[in-house]
């Protein structure tokens, strides 16, 4: 067991506090304070060491304990991670409900699962095998899931004995033969990627049933779409009726510094909501990462890591797993307010000059993957961004557009026209198109392509005429630009445009393609016309 | 803790509203302070740093007259607590929770943390009960629930006051057995801001609780003051099953406060000025709207903003629409055209307004319509930038009628003068103007 060592504090300013405390790693988890606050070490110095603490820490005083764990900020993996709600230091908030009611205190919790529920377990190896990391020595059953027990990195040997049936968490269920025991659930240090055997490049999509999606920018599974859009252009909306529908096992919800309201709203929605593949509840396949922008800033910061370290968990376990972000910018933001506390040398507009790296090796945690035992697990990325003032140009919004393969802007203008999703389909893009192309023709149909290059001709050369429509007016075009002009308006409002609070929200790739061929047919009947 | 209070005389720096004091035993953050300075004038300062034996605080008020020797510091042992009990409803109170109505203080049956703790999200619930406010374009289009967070967006010089006003003085639930009540936040008004404001309180039917900050008053006030009233809020919501209406003006003043004082802290500046912190602040203050679980109470809130330069890409609209449920925009346009309340219905929205609306809550055909009359409008003005351009006379004849249509809505359902109108009447009303123009028909196919 790791030694606990104790010293005081030292100074306070805001939530980052000095001690005296000496021995511990750069990144250790510590507790502050009587109230036993969570805290990380960011700075080491020769006699002290500063800590930044992820609570309110009002009534923080000199001279209280603090105490260095001998461990780095870690996530609790295991079955009894789907449908429940966490925090962004992954403590469970039903149980933190229970304790101190509806307004949350600094308390610490023991641990993110509960080790004391009974699960059946079925065991997949026997005495005398040989098992290495990400092997599966059984499963429990969670829901509509089997949950694979697989043996953490770093642990293998022979089997010597391997309980069945009625298990906790806290029980060993397998011992190797070199002593090692391998629980039910396993912890890994959350700013650290998870290992697999390789990458694998990108060759399916994610169906997400938004036409606008699927059919122009689609996103490939183990790939990365980022969403910006100024308020009000339903960055939200989207992610979560993205969350809803997309064709994947796993959802990870990040709110990331979002409104309490609206995940009210998201809890209910997902339990009221069935998946169509097993009519279990949507809550069933899903995970909640949630620190709205009232609860603390440095636990904001944290909990986009405990939503990815979730995430490559269940790739590990073989499946493919979704993450949506949002947002991006309040992660950001929380860095830059624990940067400037930390009185570190500011970039743009106030930025740590690191966001961008921070960033990238963020989004690279995405992917689809030969996992450590062969096999093959995604991790997908939505992350919506909320630019300052709806300007694309900021520091967030670009490190971002390097790093990720699908970009869909949200526009102000169609959201003031309720045009929604406001993906703006002159600027958006996706790298994962022509990847991807294969899939779809083989999949759905020969034309797929042809009808997508179809549809973006038809958008163009609307953005043209409209130019010239606004001087000369409609009246003054020629017949056949006027059937340009019909016909995209047709695209516009029954393809790209999707209600999401119908039966429309979720349009499957056969429909997708029906609707863009029917509405493209009058076009091409000119077209053949002509020539 | 600590049994007694300390006292110090070790001033050692005093820079505008920030102290330090030396070879201080014990401290906390965030531990309340009381200043006395030279002729029993006291004032109150919070604990922002600790560092071994050196104390930084954040004095609230006047310095003036304060010099190294003659200051005494008295460390309270206590982080910032609001006195509470039902009491508090009728009352008017500075910027530092002391009366300003000739009475004494009440009696405090709890005291609580004016910062107040975060509501669990797993136990928020959803808000969907409609409030009507008695403006067409609110209650029609852009609907207000209970615990929402709804700001006005208003520019120098547009009627917001009336607005609100107006929304004070109808605001009603559909269910009215309810106990409902108003607390008044003035930040940094004018005097005469502050006097129209007090008549249209006792002109209104529900109860309230007025915290009020003069331009004159000390800044750090402006700060505390929406705290205070949060925390009363959130005690006569959740404690006593309250509906509370908490209205804000002018959250500009709040965030040009916070700017002032970071920068007097010497925190690096970051959009336009304002702290890098200033969402995060923000959101501690509107976060605090809500409904919970375990209480039948809920919190409302309406801050009025002023866009500076009529900005809406402003950090302070930016920030704020970020973090609230949508937002009602006063239009310099409409006023210009003696629209009364001038609301642009085009870039406001209610978030919540989903839930709100409909068979049970407003009416069955309230969704639809609104639908209608949002799309036909946001039409008539697309065109009215074209009839710009080629005249009216240039325009097909379908174009005309939406144009008349725009118009129509602008003069007919936005504009209602100082008088209210029931759900109902706001949707006959729509009803009539979208048939008047033979308009219902056409969308619907």
């Amino acid at each position: 067991m790791k030694t606990v060592t104790t010293g005081k504090i030292i100074s306070v300013s805001g939530a980052t506090v000095r001690t005296d405390l000496t021995g511990l790693t750069l990144f250790e988890r510590v507790s502050v304070g009587e109230q036993n606050m969570t805290g990380e070490v960011v700075r080491l110095e020769k006699d002290s060491a500063v800590l930044q603490v992820y609570e309110d820490p009002s009534g923080l005083g000199l001279d209280e304990p603090v105490k260095g764990l001998g461990v780095s900020l870690e996530t609790t993996l295991g079955p009894g991670l789907l449908s429940v709600m966490f925090d962004g230091l992954q403590r469970h908030l039903d149980v933190l409900a229970e304790k101190t009611g509806s307004f949350i205190h600094p308390i610490h919790l023991d641990s993110s699962l509960d080790l004391k529920k009974e699960w059946t377990f079925t065991p997949l190896v026997k005495n005398g095998d040989t098992v290495s990391s990400g092997d599966k020595i059984g499963y429990v059953d969670e829901g509509p899931f089997q949950h694979p027990i697989i043996v953490p990195p770093g642990k293998n040997g022979r089997v010597e004995n391997i309980l069945q049936g009625s298990i906790t968490l806290e029980e060993a269920l397998c011992r190797l033969d070199n002593g090692a025991d391998i629980f039910g659930y396993q912890s890994w240090p959350m700013r650290l990627p998870r290992p697999y055997r390789k990458k694998i490049s990108p060759k399916e999509p994610v169906i997400t049933g938004q036409r606008i999606i699927d059919f122009l920018f689609p996103l490939a599974r183990g790939g990365t779409s980022i969403i910006p859009g100024g308020f009000g252009t339903g960055k939200t909306i989207l992610e979560q009726t993205i969350a809803k529908h997309a064709d994947v096992d796993i959802v990870i919800y990040a709110g990331c510094g979002e409104r309490g309201n609206e995940m009210s709203e998201l809890i209910e929605e997902f339990l009221e909501l069935e998946d169509p593949r097993n009519n279990c509840p949507l809550m069933e396949r899903t995970v909640l990462v949630v620190n709205t922008s009232n609860m603390p800033v440095a636990a904001r910061e944290a909990s986009i890591y405990t939503a990815v370290t979730i995430g490559e968990y269940y790739r590990d376990l073989g499946f493919h797993v979704l993450l949506l972000a949002d947002s991006i910018s309040r992660w950001a933001e929380a860095l830059r307010e624990i940067s400037s506390s930390l009185e570190e040398m500011p970039g743009e507009e106030g930025y740590p000059t690191y966001l961008a790296s921070r960033l990238s090796s963020f989004v690279e945690r995405a992917g689809i993957v030969e996992t450590l035992s062969g096999d093959i697990g995604s991790l997908s990325m939505i992350l919506s961004v909320s630019p300052p003032g709806g300007d694309f140009t900021e520091p967030v919004t670009q490190s971002l557009l390097r790093t990720s393969g699908a970009f869909l802007m949200l526009d102000t203008t169609l959201a003031n026209s309720r045009h929604f999703p406001a993906i703006n389909w002159m600027q958006s893009y996706s790298l994962y198109q022509n990847i991807l192309e294969d899939y779809f023709r083989e999949n759905f149909s020969e034309d797929w392509q042809i009808l997508r290059k179809r549809c973006q001709e038809i958008m163009h050369k609307e953005e043209s005429l409209k130019e010239i429509m606004e001087i000369v007016g409609i009246e003054g075009l020629q017949e056949q630009d006027r059937l340009v002009m019909t016909v995209a308006e047709k695209i516009r409002s029954s393809f790209l445009a999707q209600n999401a609070y119908t039966d429309d929200a979720f349009c499957d790739p056969q429909k997708t393609l029906g609707i863009i061929r029917s509405v493209t047919d009058l076009y091409m009947k000119d077209q053949t016309k002509k020539a | 803790m600590r049994l007694a209070e300390h006292k110090y005389r070790t001033t050692s720096r005093i820079a505008g509203q920030l102290l330090h004091v030396e070879n201080v035993h014990a401290a906390m953050i965030g531990e309340v302070v009381r200043v006395i300075g030279p002729d029993d004038y006291e004032l109150e300062g919070e604990i922002l740093e600790v560092t071994k034996g050196n104390v930084l605080i954040q004095l609230f008020g006047e310095t003036r007259g304060l010099n190294l020797e003659n200051a005494e510091i008295i460390f309270t042992d206590t982080i910032r607590q609001v006195p509470l009990s039902k009491d508090v409803i009728g009352r008017r109170f500075n910027g530092s929770f002391k009366p300003i109505d000739d009475l004494p203080m009440f009696l405090a049956s709890e005291w609580r943390p004016a910062r107040g703790y975060p509501i669990n999200p797993v136990s928020r619930l959803r808000p969907e009960e409609f409030i009507e406010t008695g403006i067409s374009a609110i209650d029609g289009l852009n609907t207000l629930v209970k615990g929402q967070k709804l700001p006005i967006f208003s520019c120098a010089g547009l009627p917001a006051k009336e607005l609100v006003a107006q929304i004070l003085q109808n605001a009603k639930l559909r269910e009215s057995s309810k106990s409902f009540a108003v607390i008044f936040v003035a930040l940094g008004l004018t005097f005469q801001e502050y006097s129209f404001y007090l008549e249209s309180l006792q002109d209104i039917e529900s109860e309230f609780v007025a915290i009020i900050n003069m331009a004159d008053d000390p800044v750090m006030e402006r700060l505390m003051a929406p705290r205070f009233a949060l925390t009363v809020a959130e005690y006569l919501a959740f404690d006593h099953d309250m509906d509370i209406l908490v209205l804000v003006t002018d959250m500009t003043n709040y965030c040009d406060a916070l700017r002032e004082i970071s920068n007097a802290r010497k925190e690096l500046p970051g959009r336009r000025g304002y702290p890098g912190y200033m969402y995060s602040d923000l959101a501690s203050l509107y976060e605090r709207a809500g409904r919970i679980k375990d209480s039948k109470g809920s919190i409302t809130m309406i801050p009025v903003v002023t866009m500076p330069e009529d900005d809406i890409t402003h950090p302070i609209p930016d920030l704020t629409g970020y973090i609230t449920e949508g937002q009602i925009v006063l239009s310099r346009e409409l006023h210009q055209q003696g629209v009364f309340p001038p609301i642009d219905v085009l870039p406001s929205l209610s978030r919540l307004m989903q839930k709100g609306i409909g068979e049970q809550r407003t009416r069955e055909d309230h969704r639809d319509l609104a639908n209608q009359l949002y799309r036909n409008y946001a039409k008539g003005r697309e065109l009215k930038k074209l009839e710009a351009i080629v005249g009216r006379d240039g325009m097909a004849e379908s174009d005309q009628l939406l144009l008349d249509f725009a118009s129509e809505f602008e003069n007919q359902f936005v504009h209602q003068g100082n008088r209210s109108r029931s759900i109902y009447k706001t949707l006959d009303k729509g009803i009539e103007i979208l048939q008047a123009f033979n308009l219902e028909k056409q969308v619907r196919e």
